[in-house]
């Protein structure tokens, strides 16, 4: 298992991102970026690809020839940075959710390579079978002990296959959840990563009850008296993502989503064709920063120039960062007063209009 | 309930219930009132019996779908309901459009076609002179979608229970989330399941009734987290809706997949109750668990 993440994670981090340390709290430096040839190009990143492609040409030229084109090369790297940065201050919420889905993304198992020490996986819920979906097991991330709940969904096909393409069944939840009753017993805080399309819509599932496991686990997490930190690091699919993200704290990274129902899905219903995605994925308000003004996420962890894909050292770094300070946060806290907080953060969560309003339709425009 | 057409809009997750599900109501070759075509065994029959039926067909025992404040005549002691926060009304946060249609002109006009504000409907009444917190879904709004109003209702009323040290009974009917408020809708899960957690350390006794159709985030929160989980009988009850599955793993269902029977021999409800019954099983249930 071990030696399998590390081939992958090498695949991933080919060139100048390859990740250099594992978890050390140093002042980061962020390089000037470098275009990297072995990115794969977004349909909206068009320029882009072409501009990083003739930055690499321009280079191998001037092996063949010998001439000299480093001042070319040079205007054209920084056009390469500014357009990278233009393009991602602006994404819409369909581009958000298409680097959300990267295939190059950096998945959990990549953050725990890069941040967690001495991970010690356990496996099983006990009762049926072990769910690899949902990974979980323990580990130290920056100088704090934790319990740490992460959905996994692969990265080649033999990969996606094992951890069924992050889609959990009920085993997972339950594994999930026996695992932070016994981070309660010994007080260790919990840290879930979320990262799925959503549960597993199948036979088995339905039949060992998908529904209980993920209900019981929203009613458990409220009132888990250890601490509870999640982060959406790539997509929030609904009901399986919220079946381990009932905590404390919630996060996003800053190009993941978080969503009632997948953009395609939605549209599907609503437009009656799924071709009208970009649409819903608007509609919905699925960004980190839409969620943030929502009030349903805390905090939007910023990614790199050109998203997470482009530099997974430095988004794991930032996530390292989040999670050991909002740790010690909650820390600080009684457990009386964790959950009191707990309590009203998630009560707080919805938006009504009272008392007896105008038409809705007049307070919407 | 709306037309067949307009409800599969009104589904918020790709759970295509009202496709699957027999239709409720009306057919369009009876003639309109009088008279009414069972789904189930194609019986005439005269509306008033099958209102004083409790909306059950005499003939084969179908229960046809009930709306909310229908169900609580049905289920309350009579005239015994009264109604809480009712001016707990629905926004429209994401300001939600598509194909020229607006979120905030659908709830107005929902709320003119079934005279409701939301989907939820809450109070306090009596059971067979048992008082309890009563939450009933109403079916015939949006589909029962569940949104910050129907999260926020019930969980007043989950805390109203609390206080009250009330037996709470929730029945449930619902299409899943209301895709129009987007993630909010998604969190009403999480919010009414730690209203529900501290009901339960206060000792609260939950009665959860499932009703067709009860499906996606409904189930997989508060449906699914009562003490005891009743069902009406061949009541459709799933997370994922049928189709989708049958998209997923490409093939075909089991016979009576999801339905209420299903889920008994599977472990996830603890009796299937007939609508006659309702009110004494919940009366004896209360008696046992409270002096």
């Amino acid at each position: 298992m071990n030696r399998s993440r590390r081939r992958t994670a090498s695949r991933v981090f080919r060139g100048s991102n390859r990740p250099r340390r594992s978890g050390q709290n140093r002042p980061h430096e962020t390089p000037m970026p470098q275009p990297q040839d072995n990115i794969v190009g977004l349909p909206f990143e068009k320029p882009i690809i072409r501009l990083q492609r003739q930055i690499a040409d321009l280079e191998t030229e001037q092996i063949k020839t010998g001439r000299d084109y480093a001042s070319e090369i040079r205007q054209f790297r920084a056009q390469y940075v500014s357009l990278l940065r233009k393009t991602y201050q602006s994404l819409s919420p369909w581009e958000t959710v298409q680097v959300a889905r990267h295939p190059q993304r950096p998945l959990s198992r990549d953050y725990i390579g890069l941040i967690v020490k001495n991970f010690v996986e356990l496996h099983g819920d006990r009762r049926f079978a072990d769910d690899k979906a949902i990974v979980g097991g323990l580990g130290r991330i920056g100088t704090e002990k934790v319990l740490l709940l992460a959905q996994q969904k692969g990265r080649d096909t033999k990969e996606k296959l094992a951890h069924n393409f992050g889609m959990a069944q009920p085993e997972g939840y339950r594994k999930a959840l026996r695992l932070m009753k016994l981070a309660e017993k010994f007080r260790l805080p919990v840290v879930t990563l979320i990262d799925t399309p959503g549960a597993y819509p199948g036979i088995g599932s339905e039949e060992r009850g998908v529904a209980e496991a993920i209900a019981r686990n929203l009613l458990e997490m409220s009132r888990l008296r250890t601490p509870i930190v999640c982060v959406v690091i790539g997509e929030g699919g609904s009901g399986g993502a919220l079946g381990v993200a009932v905590g404390d704290k919630v996060a996003m990274l800053e190009f993941a989503y978080y969503s009632v129902i997948s953009p395609e899905g939605c549209a599907s219903i609503l437009w009656r064709t799924g071709e009208k995605a970009p649409e819903a994925a608007e509609a919905l308000k699925l960004t980190a920063s839409h969620l943030k003004s929502l009030g349903i996420v805390d905090e939007a962890i910023p990614e790199p120039l050109g998203g997470a894909h482009r530099n997974p050292s430095e988004t794991a770094h930032n996530l390292e960062r989040y999670i050991v300070r909002t740790l010690r946060e909650l820390r600080r806290l009684e457990t009386d007063e964790l959950l009191a907080r707990r309590y009203e953060s998630w009560r707080d969560k919805g938006k009504v209009l009272e008392p007896q309003p105008a038409e809705p339709a007049a307070a919407a425009k | 309930m709306a037309e067949e057409t307009t409800q599969s809009e009104e589904i918020t997750t790709p759970y295509d219930v009202a496709k699957l599900a027999p239709p409720p109501r009306k057919k369009r070759d009876v003639p309109d009132g009088l008279w009414m075509r069972c789904p189930g065994c194609e019986a005439m029959l005269y509306r008033k019996t099958v209102a004083e039926n409790l909306d059950v067909c005499p003939e084969c025992g179908e229960h046809f779908r009930v709306g909310g404040r229908r169900r609580i005549e049905q289920l309350a002691d009579t005239g015994s309901f009264e109604e809480l926060f009712t001016d707990v009304a629905p926004a429209d946060p994401l300001e939600f459009h598509w194909s020229g249609k607006s979120y905030a002109e659908r709830l107005s006009k929902e709320q003119k076609d079934t005279g409701e504000t939301e989907s939820m409907l809450t109070g306090a009444a009596y059971i067979k002179g048992r008082r309890v917190a009563l939450g009933v879904m109403a079916g015939d709004f949006l589909m029962g979608s569940m949104g910050s109003v129907l999260g926020e209702k019930l969980t007043r009323l989950i805390e109203y229970a609390t206080r009250e040290h009330l037996p709470l009974v929730v029945v449930c009917i619902s299409g899943g989330a209301r895709m129009h408020e987007g993630a909010l809708s998604l969190m009403q899960m999480g919010k009414t399941s730690a209203a529900l957690a501290r009901y339960d350390d206060a000792g609260g006794l939950y009665i959860a009734v499932l009703t067709d159709p009860t499906t996606g985030g409904t189930t997989a929160s508060f449906a699914m987290l009562g003490d005891v989980i009743i069902a009406e009988p061949k009541a459709l009850i799933g997370f994922a809706g049928p189709r989708v599955i049958a998209n997923t793993i490409k093939a075909e269902l089991p016979e009576g997949f999801q339905r209420a029977e299903f889920l008994l021999e599977k472990g996830f409800v603890d009796m299937i109750v007939p609508r006659h019954e309702l009110r004494s099983e919940i009366a004896r249930l209360i008696d046992y668990f409270q002096a």
